[in-house]
């Protein structure tokens, strides 16, 4: 096999694994999306605030630290422990549970029946307002995961590979930290499903879905699985956190990824899950692939553009996405 | 008209319970617009109620209120002898009413099956932790949930269909599963809003003959909005007439027949010779 080949292949393999990144992201967009028809702007900044609190925790923060310093004029910052990663975690999933629990109560609440451009224009107000929240309970500076996920390079799979190629290919480059991101998204992914096949909750949510009315006469409280649904988009927000934080830090550009999960939901419809997950996998692919055969004719850095122009396309051409359902207006 | 509290036999021969809901004095209104006008009539253990009136007349406002879309500016809502609380439509579902719409809300992309077995979600007590850990509880309620769903499926003769997403289905089918669903809740109270609009003759025929079987072999009450009067005069032990928001007759089907403000209201074609 000639170097070149082999060298697609890894290109290939690194773009799925992005892929799986970008999938992440575009999950919890569906997940809300589809029960309650709102496109929740915050789902970037809700990932950067729940891996914030979780650093938060796990290095023994004072939440608020700022505000109760300047008030009563203390010097409180650390209490003074570190906390596990497991419990760190499972605090942080108690505050996201909160977190869905406030929105519902004081933001959607009161603004059910509403159009859709109002929920959206709330969901920016919250994702400003979850923000500005992050920094006033846990700082503004940037700030490293330490949860102890494997970084760099595999050595085994590059050591592995490197007999495949001539003397030109020096074996596969895998990030590990990709390969674990991409097990956790598949558990992820599957424990969803499972979820919401096999659950009364699970059910409940997607007959919510499906038609709110019709949900309502059969005894479900839109109101719970609204909770249920934010509580769930906030899970799966935590673990981009986690994934994204762990490879690029945890700071305020890490609300950013959202905006690389809009054409991932253009391609796979923004009502389907394996949708997002071909989504990013399209995209991931596409954009590294690109890079590699067409990046050097036009001067490089085609991954910034590459995949809003893709989504451009698929927005032309099959607006529903790869697995939206089909809008049909009847006349 | 009996008062309140004792059962009693009527016309041909069907025995009638003791009120199960009592509405009293409803006014509901959309902005100026009075739907409702201080309206009181009860629906009766057993029994199949009617109610009708002319398009526009707050029948299916009605409805509404009984199953807590709607929440009425005045008046209480009875449910067996004790004052109900304004409640949410999910509450009252789980308080054993279970209702149909005029405009078919079934979940347009979940088979057949999996609709009905959504009108058992309030009998799935397990909940999220119990169904992961204790599988043993939990499977032995899906068998029995099951069970349930397979007669009512046996019962309004849709076996064919049972896997077919109901988005594919035509509009009659539609409101069987839509029965379907409402009857798998096993409800005390089963409220269908125009069950045979839209109907053709034998669709018709097949849909009351359910509506009177449920009442018949399952006991349940029913309280229905329909404007075939050929259907209502058959089916219904007890008929509520309304016109612009009020009530104007309450009685027998033949009560209500020969009632002269009905007459004009509702029926005054039939009698223009």
């Amino acid at each position: 096999m000639s170097a070149d080949f082999l060298y697609g292949i890894e290109v290939v393999l690194n773009g799925l694994m992005a892929g799986v990144m970008y999938a992440l992201v575009a999950l919890g967009f569906v997940l809300i999306f589809k029960a309650s028809g709102i496109f929740n702007f915050a789902q970037g900044v809700m990932a950067l605030f729940a891996a914030l609190t979780l650093v938060g925790i796990m290095e023994g923060q004072v939440p608020f630290a700022h505000i109760i310093n300047a008030t009563f004029g203390t010097e409180l910052h650390h209490f003074g422990w570190e906390v596990p990663a497991i419990l760190a975690i499972t605090c942080t999933v108690g505050v996201m549970i909160l977190f869905a629990w406030a929105v519902q109560r004081f933001l959607f609440r009161h603004l059910v029946g509403q159009e859709p451009i109002i929920l959206f224009m709330a969901t920016i107000g919250l994702a400003y307002f979850l923000e500005g929240m992050g920094d006033l309970m846990w700082g503004s500076d940037i700030k490293t995961l330490a949860l102890g996920l494997p970084q760099g390079g595999s050595r085994w799979i590059e050591d592995a590979t490197a007999g495949l190629g001539g003397d030109d290919f020096y074996g596969f480059f895998i990030d590990k930290l990709d390969m674990v991101a991409t097990v956790v998204a598949i558990v992820l992914v599957a424990g969803l499903i499972a979820f919401s096949q096999y659950t009364k909750h699970g059910r409940a949510m997607r007959a919510v879905a499906d038609d709110h009315q019709a949900a309502l006469s059969v005894g479900i409280s839109l109101n719970f699985i609204w909770i249920l649904v934010w509580s769930l988009a906030g899970f799966v927000a935590l673990v981009a956190g986690i994934m994204w934080g762990a490879k690029s830090g945890v700071q305020f550009s890490l609300s950013l990824i959202a905006l690389k999960a809009l054409p991932v939901l253009m391609l796979g419809g923004f009502t389907s899950i394996p949708g997002a997950i071909v989504g990013g996998l399209i995209i991931g692919v596409g954009e590294k692939l690109f890079e590699y055969l067409v990046g050097p004719m036009v001067g490089g850095a085609t991954e910034n553009w590459f995949a809003y122009v893709l989504a451009l396309l698929f927005l032309v051409f099959r607006p529903q996405g790869l697995f939206g359902e089909k809008i049909i207006e009847r006349v | 008209m009996k008062d309140n509290g004792e059962s009693f036999v009527t016309e041909d021969g069907r025995t009638i319970g003791e009120v199960m809901l009592d509405l009293r004095d409803i006014t509901l209104r959309f902005g100026g617009v009075e739907a409702i006008k201080s309206i009181s009539f009860d629906i009766r253990e057993g029994e199949i109620r009617a109610i009708i009136g002319p398009n526009g007349a707050g029948k299916s406002s009605m409805l509404n209120v009984i199953s807590g879309f709607y929440i009425p500016q005045d008046g209480e809502v009875w449910f067996h002898g004790k004052k109900r609380a304004p409640l949410k439509p999910y509450q009252v579902a789980r308080q054993g009413i279970a209702r149909t719409f005029q405009n078919i809300a079934l979940f347009e992309g979940m088979t057949v099956l999996d609709n009905i077995m959504t009108g058992r979600l309030n009998y799935t007590k397990s909940g999220l932790l119990a169904q992961a850990i204790w599988k043993g509880k939990a499977e032995r309620e899906e068998t029995e949930n099951r069970e349930k769903v397979e007669r009512v499926i046996d019962f309004l003769e849709i076996q064919a269909i049972r896997k077919t997403p109901v988005g594919r289905l035509p509009y009659g089918l539609k409101k069987r599963v839509e029965l379907a669903r409402a009857l798998a809740a096993e409800p005390k109270l089963l409220l269908l809003d125009e069950p045979m609009a839209g109907m053709n003759v034998e669709e018709k025929e097949d849909m009351s003959r359910f509506i009177l079987d449920v009442n018949d072999e399952f006991g349940t009450t029913i309280a229905l909005i329909e404007h075939d009067m050929g259907v209502v005069m058959d089916l219904s032990d007890r008929v509520v007439v309304m016109d612009y928001g009020k009530k104007i007759g309450d009685g027998t089907p033949d009560e209500v027949r020969n009632n002269q403000a009905v007459i004009d209201a509702y029926l005054g074609v039939a009698h223009e010779d």
